[in-house]
């Protein structure tokens, strides 16, 4: 019997993180709701024993149908037939079995029917699944416009709206249109109010719409008539009627699982959530933080699905009269792939934790004041999760595409036929460096955290920490990476050249966040030094991506920019 | 139409995963090598039950299974799926019981949980393979018995529908109420787990499970009856005691023998048209294809 979870050490090593104490704490409101709800923890140890048993159910569910439901899913994907769309059979089964299990609703609070786990847990549970298919976490991962709900919308909407999740209904994040994908400020879908009905009336085209069959639909809609921009711009919340027609099931290169539509608003009804204007630069930007973490895991899900397939291959399979994981050419592929595994797992854990901490603190605040004290915190980890957030989904997907390039080669000509899974992966892969803001538009997310110096203070903030004296040697390297890395973003932004700048920021995020990843390997390792492995191969792989990148800077100068013009 | 269900089931050695000690050199289960389940097809029993639930409120579904104390842990699974409540049918001298005389304590303890409307059980248990205590129970509490089912269809005017799976093909047959039904493991498998509950009766224990827990735990159990598991003992289902253990059971064990499977009958054929043709000749003249 498959476990995802539990055969995979390395998870509950990030679940029983000491930061899981005081986000459990919080998210419990340090234990009372035990008085009122019967699966209340009692404690925090009675609290992570319930965490890792309930991800072993999970562990359980994706390693016996998920998986086993994931090729075919792939090979029939869903169906549109009468404006409805018809799941896989193996998507049913799957979702069929997350509700009964009563994952659906992960996050929420009791009140409204949640189980109140942490955001920690919850993307525990979507790299978990994403590793078992990935198009099925794109259905699964939906909860969080239920979680956008519970943050922004009136209590009465979330008393309506939150229980359906626990049924079974599903939900959909409806942004992208024909003419706005990366820029969003674009968006023309009409929301106009009728006064007689006091609803809004949404008009319009939606396209590439994650399960635009959704029963409860974000959408985000143009409130204010003569407005260009995003300040223009509401969020409301659709429950699926007969006024929107799907037009069609794009065909994708991968995720085919994930019904993906191009929707029709028709006088479609729809209620505000939260204040006008705020659609798109408050409520979206909330949403599209915890999609790109989502993201995250499902890239490292993926990944971790390639490595273990490449793995097995590589030891099964005999050329020049030895098993190829002798080759150095081969195991270093899979060496590398799993330490970049390792290392962007924890990047994504600590993110969750940031998100955990903050978003619990705001939740605690429509209860009670905040002392000053929780106010600071609260600021401090939204900061960081903010700037953190960008790099993960970054590094996630460009090493998930990396990794499924690489398995697929360890396979060789075998990998290339549809007969093994790792051309699904691959396909599926893909998408992840694309949706919920291209790579591209995740630096330019990230780069201002870089230039301004405040990533730079959080990891500094390592620097300091008590460190097994066998590991001393590479905190060594990492202070003179940072120093490094330091001098050349202040050697770029001293240019005050802007195009310069963005031509180079890309090299200035990732060896930012090179120092991050190395740094947060470091604390495993010096939390259980089995994790020093991991920890060296990767600083050592992060300081010489980090020497090239500021070698090319150095020989970069502004007049270069104009030869790259050339061939555009 | 609230119905009042009990299921019966066996916690088993996992003899689908065995290993290369699963067995000791007398040729005897090593339970010790072997993880402890909740048998498969009384999994599949459970969730007909749970089914039943859902489509006539009101019913109640309660889990009785014989063993030691240790066994508590599948009335805890089947709490976790949606059960109602559980008893451990425990007492040193229900020990080397057989079909027979587990049959007989089990019936009485079912007597002792009545009324009833429905006993449904596994087919078999993955340990003995015998299929013999469903029958055999439903025999000594004098009502009908349905074996073999895939499927509870419905109940209505107090008559159940059940579709059988047979060798040859699929039955379907109907019932008055009480009645003892087997389930087949062709039939739909159990749910999950579900979260709420496990985390509702993760702390759920036995009367016997409760003497070595902490008074943290003892007061926890107070506060929530719901939690404990109730024991039924020899003394309290009234048992002769001449009639289970040891000496209420017919069934001695002979002999066990180790039997080693192999290819008694093997042919090698060359790879020419000729064999390849003798061969279908004869495959087509016994009758096994065409």
């Amino acid at each position: 019997m498959a476990n995802f979870y539990t055969d995979n050490e390395i998870l509950k090593f990030h679940l029983t993180n000491p930061i899981m104490k005081e986000i459990i704490k919080l998210r419990e409101r340090d234990y009372t709701e035990k008085e009122k709800y019967d699966y209340a923890p009692l404690d925090y140890e009675d609290a992570i024993d319930s965490y890792d048993k309930i991800l072993e159910i999970v562990g359980d569910i994706t390693g016996n149908i998920i998986q086993p439901n994931a090729e075919d899913v792939d090979a029939y994907g869903p169906k549109l037939e009468n404006n409805k769309v018809i799941y896989a059979e193996g998507t049913k089964q799957n979702l069929n079995a997350l509700k009964e299990g009563g994952f659906n609703s992960f996050i929420f609070p009791r009140e409204y029917g949640g189980l109140n786990m942490s955001i920690v847990a919850y993307v525990m549970v979507a790299e978990i699944i994403s590793r078992a298919d990935a198009s099925f976490v794109n259905i699964y991962g939906l909860q969080d416009c239920g979680e956008t709900i519970n943050e922004f919308a009136s209590k009465e909407i979330r008393e309506k709206y939150l229980p359906m999740f626990l049924e079974g209904k599903t939900a959909a994040m409806i942004l992208t249109e024909p003419d706005a994908g990366s820029d969003l400020q674009a968006v023309n879908l009409k929301a106009t109010y009728d006064e007689k009905s006091g609803k809004w009336m949404l008009n319009g085209v939606k396209r590439f719409i994650t399960n635009g069959n959704g029963d409860i639909c974000l959408v985000l809609a143009r409130s204010e008539e003569g407005t260009s921009d995003g300040r223009g711009l509401s969020m409301f919340l659709y429950e699926k009627d007969d006024t929107t027609t799907i037009r069609r099931i794009e065909n994708k290169l991968g995720i085919k699982g994930s019904p993906t539509c191009e929707m029709v608003f028709k006088n479609s009804p729809a209620i505000l959530i939260g204040e006008r204007k705020l659609g798109l630069i408050k409520y979206v930007m909330s949403l599209m933080n915890a999609a790109r973490l989502g993201i995250g895991a499902q890239s490292v899900g993926i990944a971790e699905a390639c490595y273990r397939e490449a793995k097995k291959y590589a030891s099964e399979r005999a050329q020049f009269g030895k098993y190829i994981n002798q080759f150095p050419a081969v195991y270093e592929m899979l060496t590398n792939m799993n330490v970049r595994i390792q290392a962007v797992r924890t990047f994504l854990y600590e993110t969750a934790a940031f998100v955990d901490i903050y978003k619990s603190l705001n939740s605690i605040e429509e209860e009670r004041p905040l002392t000053s004290e929780e106010k600071q915190m609260a600021k401090k980890y939204q900061k960081l999760a903010d700037i953190y957030t960008p790099l993960v989904k970054l590094f996630g997907s460009e090493y998930c595409n990396k990794i499924a390039y690489d398995a697929i080669q360890i396979h060789g000509g075998t990998g290339y036929m549809k007969d093994f899974p790792v051309q699904r992966m691959a396909r599926d892969a893909r998408i992840t460096s694309i949706y919920e803001g291209t790579t591209q538009l995740q630096v330019v997310a990230a780069i201002r955290g870089v230039t301004n110096g405040s990533l730079f203070a959080a990891i500094k903030e390592h620097e300091n920490s008590e460190i097994n004296p066998e590991l001393e040697y590479l905190k060594h390297t990492l202070i003179n990476m940072t120093a490094e890395c330091e001098n050349i973003v202040k050697k770029v932004t001293e240019t005050k050249d802007n195009e310069y700048i963005d031509f180079h920021s890309r090299r200035l995020v990732e060896s930012a966040g090179n120092i991050v990843m190395g740094y947060l390997l470091l604390r495993d390792a010096n939390r259980d030094i089995e994790n020093k492995r991991v920890a060296e191969i990767f600083i050592k792989l992060a300081e010489s991506e980090n020497k090239a990148a500021i070698q090319y800077i150095n020989s970069f100068e502004i007049k270069d920019l104009a030869a790259y013009k050339h061939f555009i | 139409m609230g119905l009042r269900i009990i299921v019966l089931a066996k916690q088993v050695p996992d003899t689908r995963n065995v290993g290369k000690d699963a067995m000791k050199e007398d040729g005897t289960v090593n339970r010790g090598a072997l993880p402890a389940i909740f048998n498969p097809e009384d999994l599949n029993a459970l969730e007909q039950a749970l089914r039943l639930k859902e489509k006539y409120a009101g019913t109640e579904v309660i889990l009785l299974t014989m063993g030691p104390t240790r066994a508590s842990e599948i009335i805890r699974e089947a709490l976790y799926r949606g059960a109602d409540k559980g008893y451990l049918l425990t007492d040193r001298k229900f020990a080397g019981s057989d079909t027979l005389a587990t049959s007989y304590a089990i019936s009485l303890a079912i007597k002792k949980l009545a009324p009833y409307d429905l006993v449904i059980s596994g087919r078999q248990a993955i340990d003995g393979d015998t299929a013999q205590v469903g029958p055999q129970t439903a025999e000594k509490l004098e009502i009908g018995q349905v074996t073999y089912a895939e499927e509870i269809l419905g109940i209505e005017n107090n008559k159940i529908t059940i579709k059988r799976r047979l060798e040859r093909g699929i039955e379907v047959v109907s019932s008055p109420l009480p009645l003892l039904v087997t389930v087949h493991g062709s039939a739909p498998a159990c749910r999950t787990r579900n979260s709420k509950l496990f985390m509702k009766y993760k702390h759920s224990k036995t009367v016997t499970e409760l003497q070595e827990a902490t008074e943290d735990y003892i007061k926890l159990q107070k506060d929530r009856p719901y939690l404990t598991i109730e024991e039924l003992s020899a003394a309290d289902i009234n048992v002769d005691s001449e009639m289970v253990g040891l000496s209420g059971s017919p069934t001695k064990v002979k002999k066990i023998e180790n039997v080693v499977l192999a290819h008694k009958e093997s042919k090698i054929l060359s790879d020419q048209d000729k064999d390849i043709e003798n061969l279908m000749k004869e495959l087509i003249d016994n009758h096994i294809i065409g």
